[in-house]
């Protein structure tokens, strides 16, 4: 039986800093995924290839099996909530999940006293559980993108959002209240695959460990 | 009038729920074929077949089963006495209280079961919500052997379907159990271990165990379960790294390791590996617990273990042990090459006609094994009459042609 491996990428910066540690790994694209259209890509290793797919799609590749491995951010693995196995932490793409409000609300608020929250976020899920084990009621309202406008056009009170450098939150005001998660890219692998290709994912996860041992 | 309306009968009328699907022929017609086979088979290795009630009381359909068949299960109530009632979603249960309650022999009872369960939400992403479960379990056997002879017949049961290049995962439950009993880790805190292991997140285990001021010899060995997986030959190795585990545990991992040599002499064509951090399975299973994988597919085809003690809610704790499968998943696996479609009976066509003689020869013709249909001209013929024999008469007699 001739194994072959495909790992699931998202473009952005997850790939701009998987793709040296895939090289540095010996796994290397044909063509450079930052700039072609393709959506499948052969490597320098003929049983490895790399498919590139939107961010919050690369669980549900590897959970069913379309990819073996994958690399994606834990925001959207939490989000997901699926069954497959997290078997490196990289260490890139680094941030934070957190609950932030407005500068002028924050100074007279106390986060032991929530009680009914009116959330924006693109994490439902997360910030349902979260909210849920510290027995806070929420309403939530799901949002793509600018979460930040929420709060100050009415729309919630709070937000639960990334938080890399924090200039976003500064320059609308908003501060951090509570902190949810640290936030890295993991490399995630099918259940299947760890099982029915043992020796190939078992190696290929070492090698990459092996390059993150040495940073 | 709404049944007239065209836009609903092209619509949703033939929808079915998610996860619930129809079995058209030539799929039932398989997977019957396959039914009847795995049973035989079953009953060769002295698995006798009981129906357990596609439904009863929610008490006791739960009991012992642990709070993630709860959620699994549809639940109504009876009109008849007002309880609340379960449409069963894991027919295990159901057969320990077979064995524990109305089978009153102390010694091993072997029992197999097929039927559709029902679960409130599918298993996995695209899954079905009404498995064809089959099974098999051995009750009042605690010696390992049982694990053995369970972990066989699931693997010829599996061929006998017509499943080769089978990979079969082991794991012990009580490896962890015996940790967990020497850190004295409540319910809770279990659970939140198990959920990190089961996702092989080594740094978030080691974070975990920190977090929760376990003993550094605690947090080693949760990460030792976590990351020791391979083939079976290398169980020996892992068994030394559990050198300065407690006795229980050291039994638990030497367990293991016996009943995967023992396996790996009975069936070398399979491919035997080992994985401590299998803990994903039922919450009542508490020794050998193993998996089954195929090519095609992105998950366990099958899954088992040993859960001796369950019947003790019944008035008899009993060694037990078994495997269980969606039947219907495994037959769509079979490669299509692979697949019976052609009938061995040949199909015969027998015209529109009164004649008496010709009834009692259609009665026969279908008692010696055939497949008579009749074609009924006006309303157009049979499809399976295009390539069939036909029933003529010829010269006052009515012959096959």
């Amino acid at each position: 039986m001739t194994d072959s491996l495909t790992i699931a990428l998202s473009k952005g910066r997850i790939l701009d800093e998987t793709l040296p540690l895939l090289a540095a790994a010996g796994i290397e694209p044909l063509d450079n995924p930052r700039i072609s259209r393709k959506l499948i890509f052969a490597t320098n290793q003929s049983h490895i290839r790399l498919v590139i797919i939107r961010a919050a799609d690369v669980p549900t590749f590897v959970e069913f099996g379309a990819a073996d491995l994958g690399v994606s951010g834990k925001d959207v693995l939490m989000e997901h909530d699926g069954d497959l196995f997290e078997l490196l932490d990289l260490g890139i793409a680094r941030c934070r999940l957190m609950v932030a409000e407005p500068a002028e609300m924050a100074a007279n608020d106390n986060p032991a006293n929530w009680s009914r929250l009116r959330i924006a976020t693109k994490y439902v899920h997360i910030t349902r559980r979260f909210f849920a084990t510290k027995g806070v009621q929420t309403e939530i309202i799901k949002l793509y993108g600018s979460m930040e406008l929420a709060p100050l056009v009415g729309l919630a009170d709070r937000i639960v959002d990334l938080v890399d450098t924090g200039n976003t939150l500064k320059a609308n005001n908003l501060v951090e209240v509570e902190h949810i998660a640290d936030i890295s890219s993991w490399l995630v692998g099918n259940t299947a695959s760890m099982k029915l290709k043992h020796e190939l994912m078992q190696s290929t996860v070492a090698a990459i460990a092996a390059v993150l041992d040495e940073k | 009038m709404s049944s007239s309306n065209p836009s609903l009968i092209k619509g949703d009328r033939w929808s079915l729920p998610v996860g619930v699907e129809e079995t058209l022929p030539a799929e039932a017609k398989r997977i019957e074929g396959l039914r009847r086979k795995v049973l035989d088979l079953l009953a060769s290795w002295g698995y006798d077949l009981v129906m357990p009630p596609l439904m009863e009381y929610l008490d006791s359909l739960l009991t012992g089963a642990g709070h993630g068949l709860e959620i699994e299960t549809f639940k109504l109530t009876d009109q008849m006495s007002g309880r609340m009632m379960g449409v069963r979603a894991d027919m295990t249960p159901q057969v320990a209280r077979i064995d524990a309650h109305y089978l009153h022999n102390d010694g091993a009872n072997r029992l197999c079961y097929l039927g559709p369960v029902l679960r409130t939400r599918p298993d996995c992403l695209g899954c079905s919500r009404v498995p064809l479960q089959l099974g098999a379990e051995l009750f009042g056997v605690k010696s390992y052997r049982a694990d053995i002879e369970i972990v066989e017949l699931l693997v010829e049961t599996l061929h006998n379907i017509g499943l080769e290049n089978l990979h079969v995962d082991l794991g012990h439950m009580g490896i962890f159990q015996a940790l967990a009993a020497v850190e004295d880790l409540d319910t809770a805190t279990q659970d939140q271990i198990v959920e990190v292991i089961s996702r092989r997140a080594r740094d978030d285990v080691a974070q975990l165990c920190q977090s929760l001021g376990l003993s550094i010899e605690a947090s080693e060995l949760f990460v030792l379960m976590t990351v020791s997986s391979g083939e079976v030959d290398s169980l020996p190795r892992v068994v030394e790294k559990f050198s300065a585990a407690s006795e229980e545990v050291k039994a638990a991992v030497k367990n293991l390791s016996r009943i995967a040599s023992r396996l790996k002499q009975h069936m070398p064509a399979t491919r035997l590996y080992y994985d401590l951090a299998e803990l994903k399975g039922k919450s009542y299973h508490n020794g050998l617990v193993f998996s089954v994988y195929a090519q095609g597919s992105g998950r366990a085809i099958a899954k088992g273990g040993r859960y001796d003690d369950i019947g003790i809610d019944f008035g008899r704790a009993r060694a037990a042990t078994g495997f269980s499968l969606d039947l219907r998943a495994v037959s769509g696996l079979i490669k299509q090459s692979d697949r019976d479609v052609t009938s061995s009976n040949m199909t015969i066509c027998v015209p529109d006609d009164d004649d008496p003689v010709l009834f009692d020869m259609v009665r026969q013709l279908r008692l010696d094994g055939n497949r008579v249909i009749y074609c009924y001209d006006k309303e157009g013929a049979d499809k399976d009459c295009d390539n069939a024999a036909n029933l003529v008469r010829k010269d006052g007699n009515w012959i096959v042609q």
